[in-house]
């Protein structure tokens, strides 16, 4: 899989004679128009901003669920809260992508100026679509903890936030992190519900509430409408080579943070 | 002056209830809104007739049926892969170099993005194949992007049975073939289906790695027609297939019926319903088979 998407993606600088640095730092892209310009860092920005964002507002609501369901209400939590997160999990993006269309778009349109589509409701839906994923980790990790760490806390006569803080927040932090690059990763990934919610125009936002692009937008876009190899079709293959190499570098980042925690 | 410990505890414990909260109200908002805006749509013409281009009233039928077909293909050909892998990853597999490599591909693909996959799967099966825009194509790629969910589940199915199960079985002079499927396959049986049809749900609501494998488009089909070989069957696994959720994405951002918002809002509770189905379904089918083979309660 690595090779064919690599082949089709490398195709652009080798064959069609686009530089590489152009292509990673050209902030214009208009494919179709003379000369052709092909710069995606409009993408690579719109992508990482919205994924960023949506982990930003995803972990720490994460974190506070993982600790209500596991120290303050562990039966409530267990019965009630987990399967809901699990099922969350478990809803197709696209109808993310349709709540965020149909709800969270108009609410930003009325408070915001500009017409709410943009980095703002994409960070939004897509912190809704990772709060299961680094909530059911961070639980994980919380309740494997070891008992004697809590109860010296609470023998020690700290408070319930004091262990929290200071004991507990510490030794999970390493999991923690795996479970929110995880999230960036899915984040980084998703396409359609993104797509719905973006606005899709090739521009560096200047504003959160403007419309922008991601990496897998531009490909949903405009995979369809392009003729097979031609300029303007290898340079998506290009960009999908770019969210290629993100997912390797997140493995990376887990795998690394995975063994850091075992040590 | 400095707050007191006691109070800094109160305010935290009152965040942490204020925060949980918020998100149970979120979800549950988030699942009662699309109920409400879609159960009003649902009717068996919903359900039964086919799309409107230009008018009001158009049905998802055919979506309908093409995502439980392609739930179908898929299937077949994801389980047995992925329960054989599993078994060798589980039981035959040595630690070693190779398996480790073999973790962590299974690591990668799982986290590959689902646009990615379709792309692959154009390339390879659309057009390298030349399968066309097709139901097998979509089931290749759906494939490639939930095999990796069926190994990891089946391994930990079989790697949860009790030591002593798996060496009752060998002692007794069975082989290990005989082993593995008259002990360690019963006994894992409910994790393994529990977690198949938590990966059919995902299948069912995939959308991203199907744009580009299994189509945009339904043709007419005619359901009296039963022979798999012609193009307007429904069960002509050659054919260009839109799903449900690929329905719903295509009327959200280029549909030109009138009533494409309610279509969307009734498609997404169908969606959300059957997701939610196959999820409880999953859950009481794992605790039944638990009971009935291992004889507890």
């Amino acid at each position: 899989m690595v090779f064919f998407v690599a082949s089709k993606g490398l195709a652009t600088f080798f064959t069609n004679g686009v530089s590489v640095s152009e292509f990673l730092t050209g902030i214009k892209w208009s494919p179709d128009g003379e000369p052709p310009s092909f710069g995606a860092l409009p993408f690579i920005t719109g992508s990482f901003a919205t994924s960023i964002l949506a982990a930003c507002i995803a972990a720490p609501l994460s974190f506070c669920a993982a600790v209500f369901m596991t120290e303050l209400m562990p039966k409530f939590g267990k019965r009630f809260m987990q399967p809901v997160i699990e099922l969350l999990a478990g809803i197709p993006s696209v109808v993310y992508g349709f709540v965020g269309l149909s709800v969270v778009v108009p609410f930003l349109r009325s408070i915001f100026p500009g017409q709410g589509l943009g980095i703002a409701a994409g960070a939004i839906v897509l912190s809704i679509m990772i709060l299961p994923t680094i909530t059911s980790i961070a639980t994980d990790s919380l309740s494997n903890l070891p008992r004697g760490l809590k109860e010296g806390s609470y023998a020690l006569g700290a408070t319930r936030w004091q262990t929290i803080s200071r004991s507990i927040l510490p030794a999970v932090l390493p999991s923690m992190l795996t479970g929110v690059v995880l999230g960036i990763a899915r984040a980084f990934g998703e396409a359609l519900a993104v797509q719905m919610v973006i606005g899709n125009s090739p521009h560096i936002p200047r504003s959160l509430f403007e419309s922008a692009s991601t990496l897998t937008s531009v490909i949903t876009l405009s995979m369809g409408n392009t003729v097979k190899d031609t300029v303007q079709n290898n340079v998506l293959w290009s960009l999908a080579l770019v969210l290629l190499v993100m997912t390797f570098v997140f493995v990376g980042i887990v795998r690394l943070l995975e063994r850091r925690a075992r040590r | 002056m400095r707050m007191s410990n006691k109070t800094a505890d109160r305010i935290a414990t009152a965040v942490f209830y204020f925060f949980a909260f918020l998100i149970i109200a979120v979800l549950a908002s988030l699942i009662g809104f699309i109920l409400y805006r879609g159960l009003g749509q649902i009717s068996w013409h919903f359900l039964t007739s086919p799309p409107e281009t230009f008018k009001t009233g158009g049905g998802i039928g055919p979506q309908l049926f093409n995502s439980l077909f392609l739930l179908v293909l898929t299937m077949i050909i994801t389980v047995p892969l992925g329960i054989g892998a599993g078994i060798y990853m589980a039981e035959y597999s040595r630690p070693g170099r190779f398996t480790d490599f073999i973790r962590l591909v299974v690591e990668v693909l799982s986290s590959f993005p689902s646009i990615v996959v379709g792309l692959f799967g154009l390339l390879v099966f659309v057009q390298y194949f030349d399968l066309k825009f097709s139901l097998l194509a979509g089931a290749l790629a759906l494939t490639v992007f939930n095999l990796p969910l069926m190994v990891r589940i089946t391994e930990q199915g079989i790697r949860g049975v009790p030591r002593e199960q798996k060496e009752a079985g060998l002692a007794l002079g069975l082989t290990r073939w005989h082993t593995i499927t008259k002990v360690l396959l019963p006994v894992s049986l409910p994790t393994i289906l529990t977690g198949t049809i938590l990966a059919a749900g995902r299948v069912f609501g995939e959308a991203a790695a199907l744009l580009f494998t299994a189509g945009m488009s339904s043709p007419r089909l005619d359901f009296t027609d039963w022979n798999p070989l012609s193009p307007v069957s429904p069960l002509n696994p050659l054919r260009p297939a839109e799903t449900l959720a690929v329905h719903i994405w295509k009327i959200n951002s280029e549909g030109v019926a009138p009533d494409a918002a309610q279509i969307a809002a009734g498609a997404s509770a169908v969606l959300i319903l059957t997701v939610l189905l196959f999820n409880l379904g999953s859950r009481w089918l794992g605790r039944f088979l638990y009971r009935k083979l291992t004889a507890s309660r």
